[in-house]
């Protein structure tokens, strides 16, 4: 158990570091950095209680894909003035609403883990039953079975808001000259290069 | 606490034995296809340090590490530093999960493939690391480049493991060996093979898919501002990650450790060189590739992933599921 507590130590400690971090370093893309090393810290810290397919998947969603696309957007737009702004000026207008948010999270986890607290037999409650299998199959054997209409609405209201974020952005460009894949690798060098006799001291029209 | 020292001694032990191996063949593999790629050409590639040229990588290693290492003066110092740190450990993390051999295997854990693709998925970080951290438009524009296209493309590596894990029913790399004992999967997948070769080829930067470091356009990418010791190590890392590539490759498709046939002078053959063999032969082909092929334009490159792989393979989930739904053949799980 003494390694177990040390390695859960070792994350958890950077992953509060590298989160207080995410909202104090001046540099964007270091908060980024930052972001990234608290996703992959909580995801071992999944690993360690036993979710292995949760932490897994963490590090190929958030970290391998969500995390990238900030990187970019924080990268490409020059946010940096505004986070230093944050620190400098005196703009206090961002802070009450803050603080709303915080505030409702933290109900929130007091809600969740206070039920988990008076409610001794929440666990037991639920439908899955927990044995020696491993939780990756547990998640299969459940998912597509007894959750399949969650399941399958969580996946419409992803695809919901993808297809509206196209619209947003979606954009019709006239004038455009587009390449036209089929027209390019059907080229044949019979219809490419022509070879004409030139009569001397007349030339050769093109594109008649 | 000795315990667990005598404990950490032997696993140390066996990590360098998974370890050593690697970075040798890595070196042994940066010749082989030297050597293809000049064999091909009608050169004779490196063949002057050492019998065939073999100490060609371990020679040109010693220059790297005796080279000045340049940071540029603009550059964000700890980001430029971790970098090619971040590619090679990666690249070499991952091969804790290869099972070489049923008992061969550094830990044999139940989402062995989803580890697999979570570090070939952060493998995309050292090279943005590096593109930003330069402070100058060729790494960065090559770090962007590389960063959509090793994106993209995992995608479509995502649903062809979806579609062996489909016939497989375990996430284990073992056991996803060990159910293509009467027939491997290269043969009802053989799309999904083809899918997967070029897939990787796209996510190990490989020619053609070599955008990032496209010579012609971008000086060398995201590794232009790297000297030294640092752009070795992002070599070595891009190697290490090719033949990462050839063992999931083997593993999902090729059988793994499995002989070809069980019969008597075949399966004499120990399993970990059955294995070897068929990495080799894959990185084979990476290197013909890399020596037949042109590069593809960026927009070609990503009309290839998202609009042909991504949709072919998801309509093939639908018809392998489909397949093994109607004939009853999904895999029940040992349990």
């Amino acid at each position: 158990m003494l390694a177990h507590s040390i390695f859960f130590y070792f994350f958890s400690v950077i992953a509060i570091f590298s989160s207080l971090m995410v909202i104090t370093s001046r540099s964007t893309v270091n908060s980024v950095f930052f972001l990234i090393l608290d996703f992959i810290s909580v995801g071992c810290l999944f690993i360690m209680v036993g979710a292995e397919f949760l932490g897994m998947i963490i590090l190929i969603v958030y970290v391998g894909a969500v995390a990238v696309l900030f990187l970019f957007v924080v990268m490409m737009l020059n946010v940096a003035e505004q986070k230093q702004s944050w620190f400098i000026g005196r703009q206090t207008s961002h802070i009450p609403s803050g603080l709303i948010v915080s505030i409702l999270i933290l109900l929130e986890l007091l809600v969740v883990v206070g039920g988990w607290k008076y409610k001794d037999n929440l666990m037991s409650s639920s439908t899955l039953s927990l044995s020696n299998i491993p939780n990756t199959h547990q998640l299969g054997l459940v998912m597509y079975t007894e959750h399949i209409l969650y399941f399958q609405l969580a996946g419409m209201i992803l695809l919901l808001s993808m297809i509206g974020a196209i619209l947003l952005t979606f954009r019709q460009r006239t004038g455009v000259k587009k390449q036209s894949y089929i027209k390019q690798i059907s080229r044949e060098p019979s219809s490419a290069v022509e070879i004409k006799e030139v009569e001397f001291n007349k030339g050769v029209k093109i594109d008649e | 606490m000795l315990e667990y020292l005598q404990i950490l001694g032997n696993e140390i032990y066996k990590i360098l034995f998974v370890l050593i191996p690697i970075l040798v063949s890595v070196a042994m593999i940066v010749w082989l296809d030297r050597r293809v790629w000049g064999l091909v050409q009608k050169r004779r590639g490196p063949n002057v340090v050492g019998p065939f040229g073999l100490l060609q990588t371990i020679a040109d290693a010693l220059k790297y590490i005796f080279k000045e290492i340049i940071i540029p003066a603009s550059a964000n110092k700890t980001v430029f530093i971790l970098a090619p740190i971040v590619t090679m450990t990666l690249a070499l993390v991952a091969w804790a999960v290869i099972p070489m051999s049923e008992d061969l295997i550094l830990s044999d854990i139940n989402v062995g493939i989803l580890y697999l693709f979570a570090v070939s998925s952060l493998g995309v970080y050292g090279i943005i690391m590096g593109g930003w951290a330069s402070n100058s438009k060729y790494p960065f524009l090559g770090a962007i480049r590389s960063a959509a296209q090793m994106v993209s493309y995992e995608v479509s590596i995502g649903i062809i493991i979806i579609n062996v894990l489909l016939c497989v029913g375990s996430l284990n790399l073992k056991d996803i060996v060990l159910a293509q004992q009467n027939l491997w999967f290269v043969i009802p997948l053989f799309p999904m093979f083809v899918i997967f070769f070029i897939s990787a080829l796209a996510e190990t930067n490989r020619p053609p898919f070599d955008l990032p470091e496209a010579e012609a356009e971008l000086v060398s990418g995201y590794q232009t501002e790297y000297s030294g010791m640092m752009y070795a190590m992002f070599w070595l890392g891009e190697y290490a990650n090719i033949l990462l590539m050839c063992a999931m490759g083997s593993i999902l498709f090729l059988g793994g450790w499995l002989p070809i046939i069980d019969l008597y002078p075949i399966n004499l053959i120990p399993a970990p060189l059955w294995m070897v063999l068929k990495i080799l032969f894959l990185f084979f082909l990476f290197a013909l590739v890399k020596a037949i092929v042109p590069r593809y334009r960026y927009d070609q490159l990503m009309r290839l992933g998202w609009k042909i792989f991504l949709p072919f393979s998801l309509f093939y989930v639908v018809l392998t599921a489909s397949f093994l739904f109607y004939f009853e053949k999904l895999p029940k799980g040992n349990f």
